[in-house]
């Protein structure tokens, strides 16, 4: 690793100034950061450390909605009851990430921030072509190993996935990140790759997340994260939804759905088309099929992550058979029990 | 030298052999009072690292190395054209060329990842950075990236690992019922929790390595070779290893560098791998093909076995994984023919990892023949009952001990295998598939010959010493025992000093063949000192057992006495006090008498007398069968293992609770092996591209079910001479097969190639 200097930031402001420079960069929960520096991808000059920065932690939450401090850790958050209770969706793709020993360090701010494990954007030594670590240099993944790629969202640039899954649950339920000068819905947050792989957020230098802002709705309320992998716990997602639901007075009837996709896509994948689907619609199997299939419209595989194609909209389908028997008896819901 | 003080937990006859004696380093490593090799404490360390060729097959044709060498806090860069002055040392064949230069850091590079530049320097981090500044020329040749490489062609033929009788082509074609399946198993690594690294240090011609060691005294005479200085100038220390699983038997180019910058500067030297590292400088196991082809009667009778099987190995040294390892000795059958060939891709050489040969064998032929018993509609436990193999017919010899009748008959047993409902499918809960599976596997017994000394001390004290190692498997609980045994001590009166070159010699721990080999030696040298013990008891003048008559004395319960009682009752350090000795040494080893200092330091140091499964009258191996129970999600394709009972012949148990936890291990890595882990090549350039912990995954607790061992053994004496068989690498073998055949039954879904990912089921 190389020598960089360290900054312990006063104040964010001071801490905003100093990331403005260029080879700076924030320190959080170190998580990612450390990890890529480590394999030669991050090589900052200067870190600096806002950990102990006040105003940037702690989780309250009323019936309007949360607010989550970027310094507040993934395992404060997914412990929190009252998450728990109003976002079980958020609560659970926090449990679901990583390992406890992660969540306990890492932060909900570096959490957004986390970078794509495409191995060869981790492995500059062998594959130096890399669009997003150096813009038009090429992309090794494609013609390589892409088992973990996305189908989703790519570009003749980059096929690299998002790996977060908290930025999903974000994503469904019209959260909004909020920085020091302005507010950005989740959705508009992250950045498709286009030609500019590099760039993976809006946010601009020196910009500092403060929090992120979660509106209260049924759907949050009813929800739930599906994440499926080969390993039981401790691995990113081969496919993975965020699903909240609310049903119309008759129980049955859809009022609003919330379907995000992870896993498969460039970005945190807010699947409209399956909710427009779905919406005023009587849930059954037949309609959650059809319109779960309209996920992957426009997907395209590279060999090894075809099958991802096949099983994200079964995720969804179950994720969606999940809160909709999960606070209604199941006679209510036409064919789904 | 480490002293180990034998903790003990449970009642008294836990100290002894067969005890349930906890682990004496247990506390130790918890706690992290242990010190590892590359914790060990040294003044003035400097620190190497590795550069690695991003090449796959090629030249090296320059190094610039002025930037790095100018960075800040390096000493030294070592390239391709340094002359270490260092020559090829003996190899595990016990071949050594004479007189041949050994570049560590060689100009052919052979494949990605090879080592080929080091930078030390005072900092790891600083040799690091250094090393980015390095500039590497190389000039590229063609390369074959792996098996699975279209440019890999078909290799060679083994013939020494060719087997053939009876007339298996004919029988094959004239069975009425047949099946053919190809196997694969990928590249699989070890993944260590402790990597592999070194402190190396030199004091004049004197070198001490710290250096995690399968096999101390093996590894001490490679380092003696590479730099010719005397085998007794050397000492390699490893009293802990946090796993090996088969890749710390050897000392590797790692090593060699390390060792050679610590001579060149005069500093002590560490080199640590880094996680990366620790998958491409030294060999997993090899990537394997098998195809298999089944002949049977109507009624599930074995008629012929064709089996020819394939593996990976490196472009510059043969290592076969014998995947006709198991298929020759699981099942009776009069017609059989196997084949196996290496071939050569441009990798580092595989090696040795947890059963190898049996591990990949068995998945092929476990698999086949359950798929035999879906073709004939029979149940895969009868069909192996009806099939069992009644002796040895590759080697013409009687087994020793073969309680697999009954580790399938009581593993059956014990997993409710009656209930089983046999069509595939069949079994469901909701959206699961749920699935039962069997699969057999066996590991030969290996014996070597190793040498112990029993100090018994004036404070009554009797110290094991020993260079055998222990990483983790219980040498040095089992020792006590061994010695608490024989003389009738409680297990805390023992201490056990092991994991040192200058130590007496022993086999590598590998192969199983360690705690057999050792407890033989220790158990010899403490009933020779507890002999002359008695010899001075019953002769010496100021002995108060002098007059009593006895011709011989009883050690038990903490006490020495005559053996009917009549007389005086001493405990061991009053007959000391008595005899006015201070301390009482004893060597034996498990040679022929008389073996000459080189007989002697050959044994310790090469595999030249270590003896296979069928060298003496019988064929002896162990054996075991697994039962797995999987759950796998209909549309997801994701598979959990929910339950495996597994029942093992593995002789008499010296300490059921280690024997347990090593099955477990086993098992445990079996599962990594059937679900997740799979080293995955890029073929355009050679590179493994999910080496690291982060993209290479091994199961996490929750990936681990209820896990059931059962023990069917009973003692083989001609195994070992306490009666135990190796239980270390038989663990893991026949688990991928029980979980490939559960998904099979629960799914409808032969997947022949591992690791079993949801993408091969939906
Ligand atoms: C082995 C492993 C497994 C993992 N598994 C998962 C998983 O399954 N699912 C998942 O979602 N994640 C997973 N992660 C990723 C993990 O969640 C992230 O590493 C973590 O959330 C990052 O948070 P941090 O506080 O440590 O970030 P840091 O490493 O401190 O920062 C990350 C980046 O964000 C920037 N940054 C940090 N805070 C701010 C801020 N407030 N404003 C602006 N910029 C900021 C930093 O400059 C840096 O570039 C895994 C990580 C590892 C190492
Ligand atoms: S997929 Fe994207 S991140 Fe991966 S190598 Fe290609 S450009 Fe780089």
């Amino acid at each position: 690793m190389r020598d960089f200097s360290y900054l312990r930031a006063a104040s964010t402001e001071e801490a905003s100034q100093a990331a403005r420079e260029a080879g700076a960069m924030l320190l959080a929960g170190g998580t990612t950061l450390l990890d890529l520096a480590k394999c030669g991808v991050a090589e900052p000059d200067t870190v600096i450390d806002i950990t102990h920065l006040s105003g940037l932690g702690g989780i309250a939450v009323d019936a309007n909605g949360a607010m989550i401090g970027a310094l507040a850790k993934m395992g404060e958050v997914a412990d929190d009851p009252l998450i728990k209770a109003a976002f079980p969706a958020v609560a659970e793709s926090l449990s679901l990430a990583a390992s406890q020993q992660l969540r306990n360090m890492a932060t909900i701010g570096g959490n957004l921030l986390q970078r794509t494990r495409c191995t060869y954007f981790r492995d500059p030594a062998v594959f130096p072509a890399c669009n997003k670590r150096n813009p038009g240099s090429g992309c090794s993944a494609m013609g390589g190993v892409t088992r973990n790629h996305a189908v989703l969202g790519t570009s003749e640039a980059c096929i690299a996935s998002n790996p977060g899954d908290l930025a999903l649950a974000l994503v469904a339920f019209d959260a909004v990140i909020e920085t020091g000068s302005r507010k950005v819905a989740a959705d508009d947050f992250f950045l498709l790759p286009g030609h500019t792989p590099e760039k993976e957020t809006v946010l601009q230098p020196g910009e500092i997340i403060t929090g992120i802002s979660i509106p209260a709705s049924a759907a949050a309320k009813n929800s739930t994260y599906l994440k499926v992998r080969d390993r039981q716990s401790y691995e990113f997602a081969a496919a993975s939804a965020a699903v909240g639901l609310e049903f119309e007075m008759d129980g049955k009837t859809v009022r609003d759905i919330r379907v995000a996709l992870g896993g498969v896509a460039t970005k945190p994948w807010r699947a409209r088309a399956v909710e427009k689907a779905l919406i005023g619609k009587v849930l059954d199997l037949v309609a959650i099929e059809k319109a779960t299939k309209l996920a992957m419209e426009g997907a395209v595989s590279h060999g090894d992550n075809h099958y991802k194609i096949d099983l994200a909209p079964r995720v969804i389908a179950r994720a969606i058979m999940k809160v909709a028997t999960s606070n209604v008896a199941p006679s209510n819901v036409g064919g789904l029990a | 030298m480490t002293i180990m003080e034998p903790r003990k937990h449970g009642d008294a006859s836990d100290g002894m052999i067969g005890g349930r004696q906890s682990r004496f380093e247990g506390s130790l490593k918890v706690t992290g009072a242990a010190t590892y090799a590359l914790e060990y404490p040294a003044e003035n360390l400097a620190h190497a690292i590795l550069v690695q060729a991003t090449i796959p097959a090629g030249k090296v044709v320059s190094v610039d190395k002025a930037a790095a060498l100018a960075a800040p806090g390096v000493l030294m860069i070592l390239t391709p054209e340094d002359d270490f002055g260092m020559t090829v040392a003996t190899d595990w064949g016990g071949n050594r060329p004479d007189n041949q230069p050994y570049y560590p850091l060689p100009r052919d590079v052979k494949y990605n990842g090879e080592p080929i530049v080091a930078v030390v320097a005072e900092s790891r981090e600083q040799a690091f950075e250094a090393a980015k500044l390095i500039c590497i020329r190389y000039e590229a040749a063609p390369h074959v990236a792996s098996i699975a490489d279209p440019k890999a062609g078909e290799g060679q033929v083994m013939d020494n690992l060719t087997t053939k009788w009876g007339d298996a082509e004919a029988a094959f074609a004239a069975a009425p019922v047949k099946i053919e399946g190809e196997y694969r198993t990928p590249r699989e690594y070890h993944v260590a929790m402790e990597p592999h690294g070194l402190t190396a240090k030199w004091d004049g011609n004197e070198l001490t390595i710290w250096e995690p060691s399968q096999w101390s005294h093996g590894m001490a005479r490679t380092y003696s070779e590479w730099f010719n200085i005397p085998y007794e100038d050397v000492r390699l220390i490893s009293p802990f290893i946090g796993g090996g699983f088969g890749s710390k038997g050897g000392a590797l180019a790692h090593g060699a560098v390390a060792a050679f910058a610590s001579r060149k500067l005069g500093r002590p030297i560490r080199l640590a791998l880094t996680r990366p590292q620790n998958f491409t400088n030294y060999g997993g196991r090899a990537a394997t093909y098998q195809s298999i082809k089944l002949g049977a009667t109507e009624d599930g009778i074995l008629q012929s076995i064709i089996h020819r099987g394939a593996s990976e190995t490196s472009t510059y040294a043969t290592w076969p994984e014998q995947t006709g390892a198991a298929t020759p000795i699981l099942y009776k059958v009069e017609n059989f023919s196997s084949q196996h060939r290496v071939v050569p891709v441009n990798s580092v050489t595989p090696g040795a990892l947890r059963g190898p040969g049996k591990n990949p064998s068995s998945f092929g032929i476990e698999s086949a023949m359950e798929e035999l018993a879906y073709k004939l509609n029979m149940d895969p436990l009868d069909i192996r009952l009806k099939n069992y193999n009644d002796f040895d017919r590759q080697s013409n010899k009687p087994w020793s001990t073969r309680r697999l009748r009954e580790a399938l008959t009581e593993g059956a047993e014990a997993f409710g295998w009656s209930k089983r409902s046999h069509a595939p499918r069949s079994m469901r809960e909701g959206k699961t598939l749920i699935g039962w599976g069997i699969g057999c596997g066996t590991f030969p017994v290996i014996q070597a010959p190793s040498e112990a000394m029993i100090r018994i001390l004036g404070n009554g004290r009797v110290e094991v010493v020993s260079g055998a190692i222990d990483m983790g498997q219980g040498t040095y609980t089992i020792l006590a025992q061994t010695a608490a045994d024989v003389f009738g001590i409680p297990v805390d009166q023992v201490e056990v000093h092991l994991g040192d070159s200058r130590l007496p010699g022993a086999a590598i721990a590998g192969g199983s063949m360690l705690a057999g080999s050792i407890l033989g030696a220790v158990h010899k040298a403490a009933t020779a000192a507890r002999d002359e013990l008695i010899g001075l008891a019953l002769s010496d003048a100021k002995s108060p057992l002098r007059d009593t008559g006895a011709n011989t004395l009883a050690f038990a319960g903490g006490r020495i006495t005559p053996p009917r009682g009549e007389g005086p009752s001493l405990t061991l350090p009053e007959l000391m006090a008595a005899l006015g000795r201070e301390q009482l040494e004893t060597t034996r080893n498990t040679l022929p008498d008389g073996a000459s200092a080189e007989e002697q330091r050959q044994a310790w140091t090469t595999m030249a007398k270590v003896q296979g499964p069928t060298m003496g009258e019988f064929s002896m191996h162990s054996w075991c069968a697994h039962f797995a129970e999987v759950r796998v999600d209909e549309d997801f394709g994701t598979v959990r293992v929910s339950r495996m009972v597994s029942a093992f012949d593995c002789g008499r148990l010296y300490n059921p609770r280690l024997v347990e936890s090593q099955w477990r291990g086993g098992i445990i890595m079996g599962i990594g092996q059937a679900l997740l882990e799979e080293g995955l090549v890029d073929l355009r350039n050679g590179r493994t591209v999910n080496g690291n912990a982060g993209d290479y995954l091994v199961p996490t607790n929750s990936d681990i079910p209820d896990i059931q061992t059962i023990s069917v053994g009973v003692p083989d004496y001609n195994a070992s001479a306490l009666g135990g068989k190796g239980v270390g690498e038989v663990g893991i073998v026949g688990v991928a097969a029980s979980i490939a055949n559960a998904v099979y039954h629960a799914t409808g879904k032969r997947v022949r190639d591992l690791p079993i990912t949801l993408e091969k089921l939906i």
